[in-house]
């Protein structure tokens, strides 16, 4: 057992769940997604990252690739919380609460095929 | 020999030791910014009021950063400003941590390394100059990097010591001069160092490690097969087996100054004659005494000492030899001890003996037996061995006949083969002729130029060093040597210039040729002289209105208007003609 496996799967399941947590439920309904979810989502997806910096491996790269692209997603969908409900002055109106959650489903997108590739070098691994 | 760091790994470097500092920072940055969202407030009428993200967010940004602005957007509660106090000393934990380690990392030995190899190989990749690869930064390579710049070449440096590498961006050179503190065995480091490039015109391998020489000549060959390779070698094994591999020349100072020694005792003149032609530039050279034919006291017989006695048994001068060893030939006189003490010398018969060579590896030895000989037989003709340049002083004092630097033996060769390779032909003619020959031209070179070391060089007239010659000759033009060596300033006068030696295409040559010798396109000139004269000539070969001016006397007109005018001149003047 390798600490290092343990606590990056962890931190890429963690952001993964997290980012599910957050986008399930009406996509249009400020009720059903909560704040704190995508705060937790966005830490443990930028930790996720920074915990691949340096890896020269082939799949290295690609996971920190997806990581990149899940933040960037998960950045973008605070940015939008952040001017609906502060700059617009309309709050969280149904169509602010839509593209927030859809681009935190871009972001679960990324965060799957980081799992996926996760599964993908856990089982080619033979020892 | 260990894989080089790569200019990418330098980015993962940096990646990978500032990952626990980042995570750091992510983690202290949310949970101050999640407690500050969770941490219970009042609004200005006193309504229960929490911080969003968003005010959370940039209340801890400009908190974190050491900015400080206040509280907003309402005043905090004890409860916020509780958790305040906490995020402040935690963010301050988190900056000097990161700071902490980035300071670390740029510290660090093998990323200062990574830096200077990569901007090594960009200067060197950047190089879009002829340029001599330069391996050895010691006495040798010093002198020759002077001379390379005085001479307006670039050169690149691979040099083992680091510190040499420091000296080298403290002394003042013309140019640039990219250097890097590495093995220059490696193959790979040749290659960043520009072997491969096709800017590099030459390789000259001058460490004090004969191995490594002889690895640079084996690298120069395989990979660089077409650009010269000038090493320098002690011992014969290695020469012989660099001369196996093909390297165009080697040099070894020690062989290289008993042959001139052999030269001495054999032929005076053509010696003398030889070391002016190849001193270093902006010297004197001294008219030496000839070395007397006698007996010679040889002391310490080492590597040179076994090669000076070589020289002298091939002139039949008779031979002792001082060392605390018994020398391997049992054929000369061996005397026990040191030289340094009077009773040595006096029973290798210093009183009756005409020349003594003090060749130990130590300086300071070598100038005690100088000085204890001297005094013994004042009219005694010394040769001393310099192994280090910075003793000159030393050896400067005292009064020797000839002081041998290794060093400078290596670099003067260096430099006449690099500069005028065609000065090795006429020196191999010089040792050829006899004396009288060499004596009358030293008299008449000397009584022109005088005894400081002229400027030799060698011009080429083709289409790029000379074009206007060379249009003029394809024209079929005839000009005599005697036509060309006049100074451009007035016709009337000689160029302070002669010609030495003359190389044709077809393989033929002429030593010393005459005045009225007709060039022909793509002859090779060996020329002595002034340095004023060598740019002169320059010039009459690049420029047709000087050429003309020289050849004919006459001035070209110059701009277009003029050349218009002169035509009809020349053409009405024809036409008037019966």
């Amino acid at each position: 057992m390798n600490l290092e496996k343990v606590i990056f799967g962890f931190f890429i399941l963690l952001a993964a769940t997290l980012n599910f947590g957050f986008f399930v439920g009406d996509i249009d309904d400020p009720a059903h997604h909560d704040i704190y979810e995508l705060f937790a989502a966005i830490v443990v997806s930028l930790i996720a990252t920074v915990l691949k910096f340096g890896d020269r491996t082939q799949i290295g790269a690609v996971h920190l690739a997806t990581s990149l692209v899940a933040d960037l997603q998960l950045i973008a969908a605070a940015m939008v919380w952040g001017y609906a409900v502060h700059i617009s002055g309309d709050g969280l109106t149904a169509k602010a609460t839509a593209s927030v959650v859809s681009l935190s489903g871009g972001a679960l997108l990324a965060n799957v095929v980081s799992v996926v590739i996760l599964i993908a070098e856990t089982i080619m691994q033979r020892r | 020999m260990t894989p080089l760091p790569r200019h990418h790994s330098i980015f993962f470097l940096i990646m990978r030791r500032m990952r626990a500092p980042l995570i750091l920072l992510i983690v202290i940055m949310s949970i101050s910014v999640l407690g500050l969202t969770l941490a219970p407030g009042v609004d200005a009428d006193g309504n229960p009021h929490k911080l969003s993200f968003f005010h959370a967010l940039y209340f801890i940004s400009y908190t974190a950063t050491t900015i400080g602005f206040g509280e907003i957007p309402y005043a905090f509660s004890d409860q916020q400003r509780l958790w305040v106090l906490v995020c402040i000393y935690m963010s301050v934990i988190g900056w000097a941590y990161t700071l902490g380690t980035v300071f670390a990392l740029l510290a660090d030995r093998n990323l200062q390394q990574a830096f200077a190899m990569q901007r090594f190989v960009r200067s060197v990749r950047h190089l879009r100059e002829p340029f001599y690869l330069v391996c050895g930064y010691g006495e040798t390579g010093g002198l020759i990097c002077d001379a390379l710049d005085r001479m307006g070449h670039r050169a690149v440096v691979v040099e083992i010591d680091e510190a040499k590498v420091g000296d080298i961006e403290l002394h003042t050179y013309a140019a640039d001069l990219p250097a890097i503190a590495a093995d220059a065995r490696n193959p790979e480091i040749l290659k960043f160092a520009g072997l491969t490039h096709r800017h590099c015109i030459g390789v000259i391998a001058l460490t004090n490690d004969d191995n490594a020489n002889l690895a640079i000549a084996i690298a120069a060959r395989l990979l660089a097969p077409k650009i010269p390779a000038l090493c320098r070698a002690a011992s014969r094994d290695i020469a012989a087996n660099m001369a196996s591999f093909g390297t165009r020349h080697i040099i070894n100072p020690f062989e290289k100054f008993s042959e001139y020694l052999g030269l001495a005792l054999h032929a005076p003149a053509a010696w003398h004659l030889l070391t002016w032609l190849t001193g270093l530039p902006d010297t004197m050279v001294k008219r030496h005494r000839d070395p007397p034919r006698g007996n010679w006291i040889v002391c310490g017989h080492g590597r040179f000492g076994r090669m000076m006695t070589e020289a002298m048994d091939a002139q039949a001068v008779p031979v002792t030899i001082i060392d605390r060893q018994p020398p391997a030939d049992p054929d000369h006189r061996w005397v026990q001890g040191d030289g340094t003490g009077a009773n040595a010398l006096n029973e290798a018969g210093i009183r009756q003996a005409a020349g003594l060579v003090a060749c130990t590896g130590s300086d300071v030895d070598n100038l005690s037996v100088a000085v204890t000989a001297r005094e013994l037989n004042p009219d005694l003709f010394v040769i001393v061995r310099q192994n280090l340049f910075v003793n000159r002083a030393l050896f400067d004092a005292f009064d020797a006949d000839i002081a041998v630097v290794p060093s400078e033996i290596i670099a003067h060769e260096c430099l006449a083969i690099l500069g005028t390779p065609l000065l090795a032909p006429f020196l191999e003619e010089i040792r050829r002729r006899d004396e009288a020959w060499c004596a009358r031209l030293l008299e008449r070179l000397t009584g022109r130029f005088g005894w400081s070391v002229p400027v030799v060089w060698s011009e080429r007239i083709n289409l790029s060093r000379a074009p206007a010659l060379y249009r003029r000759l394809m024209r079929g033009d005839t000009v005599t040597i005697g036509q060309l060596l006049r100074s451009p300033a007035n016709r009337d006068e000689a160029l302070e210039c002669e010609t030495l030696y003359l190389r044709r295409d077809d393989d033929d040559h002429l030593v010393m040729p005459t005045l009225d010798c007709a060039l022909k396109p793509g002859d090779e000139l060996l020329l002595v002289g002034r340095a004023g004269a060598r740019n002169e000539l320059g010039l009459m070969l690049a420029y047709e209105h000087t050429l003309n001016y020289v050849l004919t006397g006459r001035d070209l007109p110059g701009g277009w208007v003029w050349e218009r005018f002169a035509n009809r001149r020349e053409k009405l003047a024809t036409r008037r003609l019966p």
